[in-house]
C-alpha cells in the first residue's frame, strides 16, 4: 500500500483538513508535514502503511464487534452463578447514564483543582463510603483491582514494620490474588508463607499460630474467603497481634460489607478489596476497582491518590489532591507505589451505587444474598449425592461437591442455559469434583429451584 | 479567614441525606426467610452515617458535580504527556454490548470465544503497530506495564546468571519510571540530558556498565524531542547484554510513521488511554499492554491468548519461565474493547494521520507562541512543546499563575513544572483532535496572558477569577489532612 | 538576619550550641523560603545515633520533599514535637520555635569546621545567584 497524501487524507475524528493544514504549515514555515518528522531517522521510518484492518465505518464496526460478542455465552443469555471475585449484582440504570456525562468520562486526573471539583468531591465522597463500610480511617482514591490492592497492602506493611521479610497469606485468599502478590514481590526478598484451612473452610488457626513467628511483618486473610466462608477476624487478629504483624483483610465480594461485621471493628490495620460487586458489570474481569482503607497512623504510607478538604482564597470549601509527596511524580524512585493512572471512573460508579443503595439498600442486598444462599444450600443438602464440603458460615458463595468431575456437571448445566459455577480443581489439588456457586439478589426462587433440578438431573445422567 | 457557607448544590452526598429516603427498589425476597442463616455475631449493625437519598437526589447531585469539571468534549485540554484526545462514543457503545459486558472472567475458554478472539485481534494489531513479536494485554495502566516490563528484564537477566543492579533513566523521565524500576528490584542511575534535552550517546556509553540491566527511555522524550540515536542506544545496550525499555506514553507522535520494534527496542508499554483514545475518566481506567522482543517472550506474564489451527482460541497458562500473573483475571478487557474499536475506526491511514496532525498541531502552537514564551530547548519537537516562564518571572509571574489564568479564558492548563529539567515548564500537547480554530483561540489566550503579565501582573497572579472555586489552600490540606466527611 | 551564634552546613542546616555539648539543629531561613509552605517534618526517634552526613529525616512542602542531613555526629536527645501539629513553625520561626532536634555531640570539633553566619550568607548568595 502506498502512503496517502497528508494534505488530502481525511478522517472523521480529525478536524483539520487540507486548507487548515496548508495555513498551519505556512505559519510554521515548512512546506510539508513530512518536514516535521525529520528528527526520526529514515532507516526506522515506515515506507508503507501498517498492515491492519480499517478504516471502518460505525456500521462495519457494529457488525463485526456484535458478531464477536454473539460468540460468547454470558449472563446476557444464561442464568449465571459465577463469582470467584467477580459478581453480578443489580446495576441501577442511572449510574451508567451519569457515567457517560462527558465531564466525568472525558476529563483527566484532577491535578488542577479549580476546574476539577466534580471529580475531586466525588473521590472525597467515595473515600468516605469506604471508611464507613470497612470501619477504618483513611481510604485512597482507588487502585487497579483487588489483586493489586493486596500487593500494595503487602508492600505497605513491609515499609511500616521494616527489617522483617516474611508475610503470611491464607491459602483461601483468592488464588489469583496470591499469584499476583508473588509476581510483585519476586525481587524484593520476601518469603511468602501459606496457611491452609480446616474442615469448616476457615483458616487453620493452629497452623497460623505456628506460622506467625517474630519475623512475620503481615498476615493477610480474605473474608468471605475464596470458598465463600466468613473468617473469624477476632481469632486471626489475636494471633497476628501477638507476632506484631500488620493485619490485612481482603474483601473480594464488596457487598458483603453491607451486612457483615467489618474488619475495622476487629482492629485490622489495612482493608483492601475489589469494588466490582458494587454494581459494576463483570466485563470479563476489567476494568474493576481496587480499594484500600487503613488506620490513620498509616496514611503517609498509603499508595495512590488521596483527596482532602480545604478552602479556597475566598474561604469556600473545596477539595484537592493531597499528601502528594508520597507519590511517584514527586518522590520518584522512593515513592510508596508506582501507580499513576488508577480506576477513577469505576470508583465514581461505586460512589453512585453506594449513594443510591444507601444505608438501607446495602443492608437489603446483603440480606437477600444471605437468605437466597441459605435457601439454595438447604435445597442442595437434600440431594444425597451432593455435598457442601465446608461447614463454616457463608455470605453468598459456597463450594458444591458431586461424585463427578465438576467440568462435566457444569457442561450439563450449560446445556440448560445455566453458568453453574467455577471448577475449583483449576486452583486446588483434590478439588476436581468441586465448584463454587455464587448467589445474589438477582436470582429468583425459580432460578434457584431450576438450578437444583438441573443439577439433580445432571448427576443422574452422569450415573448412567 | 472568614469561610463562605457551602451552597446547597455543592453539599456532599452525605449532607443531602435524610432519614427514610430511598433511591432503589429490590424485588421482595421470594424465598422463605431463615432467621438463623448467619450467626448474629457476624452481622454488623446499621452502617452509621451511610447515605439515605432518592434517585432524584443522586441524579441532581452528580449532574451538578459534573458541571464543576472541564472535559475534552467541551474543549482543548492540552495536558502534555497525557494525550487528551477525542473519545469516540462508538467505543462506549461497543463496550456495553451485553455479550462483552456480562461475560465473566472465570468462564471456560469455549464459552468466551468472542472475547478471546477480540484479545487475539488486539494483540495482532498492537504487534503490527509496535513492530514487536508479542504483546501482553494484562497490565491495566502505563506504570503497571512498566513494572511488568522491568520484571521481565530482571527474569531474563537472572536466567543468564546475573540480574544486575541498575536501571538507567534520563532526568527528563516520568516519575513512574524510577518508581516501577525500584519495585522491580533495581536501583536507579539518572542520566543527565544534553543541551537538546536528549540523551548523549557518549553519556550513555559511559554509563552502560556490566551492572546495568536496562535503559528506560521515553521516545520521543518528555520535551517532545525524538531520540535520533535510538538505534545506536540499542546497539550499545545490547553489546553489554542490557535491554532497551521504551516508555510508550508518547506513541501518539509517531504511530504509523515508525515502529519501536524497528528501533531495537526490547520492551515498550503503550498507554491505550492515550494513543488509542479510551477515555481518561477523571484518572482511569486505562490499559498498558507491553510489547516485547523475541528474547523476552518466554517471560511474558500469564495467561497469554493463543489461536489454534482450527481457528479457536484459548488462554495459555503454561509458560514455565513467565514472571507470573500481574493482576487477577484478564487485564482491563473492556478498555481493550474500546481501543480495538478505535484502531478499526482509524485503520492504517487514520493511525498515521493521528501522528501527522498531532505533530502539526503542536508545531503550530510552538510557532505561534515562541515570541511570547521562552522555549528552553530549541530542538525540533514532535507532538508536544515545552515552554517556560522565564520571560514572565521578571514581573514575578510564574508558570502556576499562567496556568490558572488560562482557566479564566476557558481552557484547561497544560502540564506544569514537568519535565523537571525545565524550570517553570509549561508542557503543551494539543493532540490531533483539535481544529485550527481551537488552537488559534488557545494561542490568542496565551498571548493575551503574556501581555497581561507585562501590564497587569496582579491579575494573573490572583487568577483564576471565574472558576467554581479559586486558588486553594493546599498547605492546609496537607498539614491537617481531612480525608473523609464526618457528621458535624 | 542569619544568627551569629550558630554555625551552618552546606545542606542548609544550622547548629546552635547550647550548654555543654548539646546543640539545637534546624534548617535556615533561606532553606525554608526555598521549600515554601512546610506541611510535614519527619524526624528520627530520640536515642538515634547519627554520623555527620547521615540522613536524619525529611521535610515536605506541598509538592516537594527534601532529605535532611545531620551536620554533626552524635545522639538525638530531643525532637521538637510541636512540628507534628504545626509544621509551619519551620516557616514562621526557623531559628526559634521551628527547631527540629537536639543532639549531644560526640565530635564537638565538627561544629568549628562549619560555616559562620557571614560565610553562610556568602555561600547562599553564590548559590542563589547561580
Amino acid at each position: 500500500m502506498t502512503l496517502p497524501d497528508p494534505l488530502t487524507d481525511q478522517h472523521r475524528y480529525i478536524s483539520n483538513a487540507s486548507q487548515d493544514v496548508r495555513e498551519m504549515l505556512d505559519v510554521i514555515g515548512v512546506d510539508s508535514i513530512d518536514r516535521l518528522f525529520e528528527t526520526i531517522p529514515d532507516d526506522v521510518k515506515l515506507t508503507e502503511l501498517l498492515d491492519i484492518p480499517g478504516p471502518w465505518s460505525e456500521i462495519e464496526s457494529r457488525r463485526w464487534f456484535r458478531a464477536l460478542a454473539a460468540k460468547n455465552k454470558s449472563a446476557a443469555d444464561h442464568v449465571s452463578f459465577l463469582g470467584g471475585g467477580a459478581y453480578l449484582h443489580y446495576q441501577p440504570a442511572c449510574i451508567d447514564q451519569l457515567l457517560l456525562r462527558a465531564e466525568f468520562l472525558t476529563s483527566y486526573t484532577p491535578y488542577q483543582p479549580e476546574v476539577s471539583q466534580g471529580t475531586l468531591q466525588s473521590i472525597f465522597e467515595y473515600q468516605t463510603h469506604q471508611c464507613l463500610l470497612t470501619g477504618l480511617d483513611v481510604a485512597n482514591a482507588s487502585l487497579y483491582d483487588g489483586s493489586t490492592a493486596l500487593c500494595e497492602a503487602v508492600l505497605l506493611a513491609e515499609r511500616v514494620v521494616r527489617k522483617r521479610k516474611k508475610v503470611v497469606i491464607a491459602k483461601s485468599v483468592h488464588p489469583q490474588y496470591a499469584e499476583t502478590v508473588r509476581t510483585y514481590v519476586q525481587n524484593l526478598g520476601y518469603e511468602i508463607v501459606e496457611v491452609g484451612w480446616t474442615n469448616d473452610g476457615r483458616i487453620d488457626t493452629t497452623a497460623l499460630l505456628e506460622a506467625c513467628t517474630s519475623d512475620v511483618f503481615a498476615v493477610a486473610i480474605q473474608s468471605p474467603n475464596f470458598f465463600g466462608v466468613i473468617e473469624d477476624y477476632y481469632a486471626v487478629a489475636a494471633i497476628a497481634d501477638a507476632a506484631g504483624a500488620v493485619k490485612i483483610a481482603v474483601i473480594a465480594e464488596a457487598t458483603s460489607l453491607g451486612i457483615l461485621t467489618p474488619p475495622g471493628a476487629h482492629g485490622f490495620d489495612i482493608v483492601v478489596g475489589e469494588g466490582q460487586a458494587w454494581g459494576v458489570p463483570t466485563q470479563y474481569g476489567g476494568p474493576f476497582v481496587g480499594f484500600m482503607v487503613v488506620k490513620d497512623a498509616l496514611k503517609r504510607h498509603m499508595p495512590g491518590r488521596l483527596v482532602g478538604e480545604t478552602v479556597d482564597v475566598d474561604g469556600r470549601r473545596a477539595y484537592v489532591l493531597t499528601l502528594a509527596t508520597r507519590e511517584q511524580h514527586i518522590r520518584r524512585g522512593k515513592a510508596t507505589s508506582n501507580i499513576c493512572t488508577n480506576e477513577a471512573l469505576i470508583a465514581l460508579a461505586a460512589n453512585m451505587y453506594l449513594s443510591l443503595m444507601g444505608k438501607e439498600g446495602l443492608r437489603e442486598v446483603g440480606q437477600q444474598c444471605v437468605q437466597k444462599t441459605a435457601y439454595l444450600r438447604a435445597q442442595l443438602n437434600r440431594i444425597s449425592s451432593v455435598s457442601l464440603p465446608f461447614s463454616g458460615p457463608v455470605y453468598n458463595e459456597f463450594a458444591v461437591r458431586t461424585p463427578f468431575p465438576a467440568a462435566e456437571i457444569l457442561a450439563d448445566l450449560e446445556h440448560e442455559k445455566i453458568l453453574g459455577g467455577i471448577p475449583l480443581g483449576q486452583f486446588y489439588d483434590g478439588f476436581e469434583n468441586d465448584f463454587l456457586v455464587a448467589v445474589t439478589e438477582l436470582h429468583t426462587r425459580e432460578h434457584l429451584d431450576q438450578f437444583v433440578a438441573v443439577l439433580t438431573a445432571a448427576i443422574a445422567r452422569e450415573r448412567r | 479567614m472568614t469561610t463562605i457557607p457551602t451552597p446547597s448544590e455543592r453539599l456532599l452526598i452525605f449532607e443531602h441525606s435524610k432519614r427514610g429516603r430511598k433511591g432503589y427498589r429490590l424485588p421482595a425476597l421470594d424465598v422463605p426467610e431463615a432467621s438463623d442463616a448467619l450467626p448474629a455475631a457476624l452481622m454488623r449493625s446499621e452502617i452509621a452515617d451511610e447515605v439515605e437519598v432518592s434517585e432524584v437526589d443522586v441524579i441532581r447531585h452528580f449532574t451538578r458535580l459534573s458541571k464543576l469539571n472541564v472535559s475534552i468534549d467541551a474543549g482543548l485540554y492540552p495536558l502534555g504527556s497525557c494525550t487528551m484526545k477525542h473519545n469516540p462514543r462508538l467505543n462506549e457503545e461497543i463496550a456495553r454490548t451485553p455479550g462483552f459486558a456480562l461475560s465473566h472472567p472465570l468462564q471456560p475458554d469455549h464459552q468466551v470465544q468472542g472475547n478471546l478472539s477480540l484479545l487475539w485481534h488486539i494483540e495482532q494489531t498492537l504487534m503490527e503497530i509496535l513492530g514487536m513479536p508479542r504483546v501482553t494485554l494484562q497490565p491495566v495502566a502505563g506504570a503497571h506495564g512498566e513494572l511488568t516490563g522491568i520484571l521481565m528484564v530482571h527474569k531474563a537477566l537472572a536466567k543468564s546468571g546475573n540480574a544486575r543492579k541498575y536501571i538507567l533513566i534520563p532526568d527528563s523521565a516520568h516519575g513512574t519510571n524510577p518508581a516501577s524500576a525500584a519495585f522491580a528490584g533495581y536501583e536507579i542511575k539518572e542520566l543527565k540530558s544534553n543541551s537538546r534535552g536528549t540523551v548523549d550517546i557518549d553519556t550513555l556509553a559511559a554509563a552502560v556498565t556490566e551492572d546495568v540491566a536496562a535503559l528506560m527511555i521515553t521516545v520521543p522524550n518528555t520535551l517532545g524531542v525524538f531520540e535520533t540515536d535510538i538505534k545506536r542506544f540499542a546497539g550499545i545496550l545490547h553489546e553489554k547484554g542490557a535491554y532497551l525499555y521504551c516508555d510508550g506514553a508518547n506513541l501518539n507522535s509517531f504511530v504509523g510513521i515508525a515502529r519501536p520494534g524497528d528501533m531495537g527496542i526490547d520492551v515498550i508499554h503503550s498507554n491505550l488511554h492515550k494513543t488509542f483514545s479510551t477515555p481518561h475518566g477523571g484518572g482511569g481506567p486505562g490499559a498498558g499492554p507491553v510489547g516485547v522482543s523475541q528474547r523476552l517472550i518466554p517471560f511474558l506474564p500469564t495467561p497469554t491468548v493463543e489461536r489454534r489451527d482450527d481457528g479457536t482460541f484459548y488462554l495459555d497458562h503454561g509458560h514455565p519461565e513467565s514472571i507470573g500473573r500481574v493482576r487477577a483475571f484478564n487485564g482491563n478487557f473492556n478498555v481493550l474493547v474500546r481501543a480495538l474499536t478505535y484502531m478499526r475506526s482509524m485503520g492504517p491511514d487514520g493511525l498515521r494521520r493521528i501522528a501527522q496532525i498531532a505533530v502539526l498541531n503542536a508545531n503550530y502552537i510552538r510557532a505561534r507562541l515562541r515570541g511570547s514564551y521562552h522555549l528552553p530547548y530549541d530542538a525540533p519537537s514532535l507532538h508536544e512543546v515545552v515552554f517556560s516562564d522565564k520571560l514572565q518571572t521578571a514581573k514575578d509571574v510564574h508558570t502556576l499563575d499562567i496556568a490558572k489564568r488560562l482557566m479564566d479564558y476557558g481552557f484547561h492548563p497544560p502540564t506544569i513544572y514537568f519535565p523537571l529539567i525545565v524550570a517553570g515548564a509549561l508542557m503543551i500537547e494539543p493532540t490531533e483532535s483539535e481544529p485550527k480554530e481551537e488552537l488559534d483561540a488557545f494561542c490568542d489566550a496565551m498571548i493575551a496572558i503574556a501581555r497581561e503579565c507585562e501590564e497587569r501582573p496582579e491579575l494573573v497572579r490572583s487568577a483564576p477569577h471565574t472558576t467554581p472555586v479559586r486558588r486553594l489552600d493546599e498547605a492546609r490540606a496537607a498539614r491537617q489532612p481531612v480525608l473523609r466527611w464526618r457528621r458535624g | 538576619m542569619t544568627p551569629e551564634d550558630s554555625r551552618y552546613a552546606k545542606s542548609h542546616e544550622y547548629v546552635h550550641p547550647e550548654a555543654g555539648d548539646t546543640v539545637v539543629i534546624g534548617i535556615t531561613d533561606y532553606a525554608q523560603k526555598e521549600l515554601g509552605d512546610v506541611v510535614f517534618v519527619e524526624l528520627p526517634a530520640v536515642g538515634t545515633e547519627l554520623e555527620l552526613g547521615d540522613e536524619f529525616g525529611s521535610i515536605e512542602s506541598v509538592k516537594a520533599v527534601s532529605e535532611l542531613f545531620s551536620p554533626v555526629t552524635g545522639e538525638v536527645i530531643e525532637i521538637n514535637e510541636a512540628l507534628t501539629d504545626k509544621p509551619e513553625l519551620v516557616n514562621t520561626d526557623p531559628y526559634g520555635d521551628g527547631w527540629m532536634m537536639k543532639m549531644r555531640l560526640s565530635v564537638p570539633e565538627e561544629v568549628d569546621e562549619m560555616m559562620t553566619a557571614e560565610e553562610y550568607e556568602e555561600y547562599v548568595e553564590k548559590e542563589s545567584g547561580h
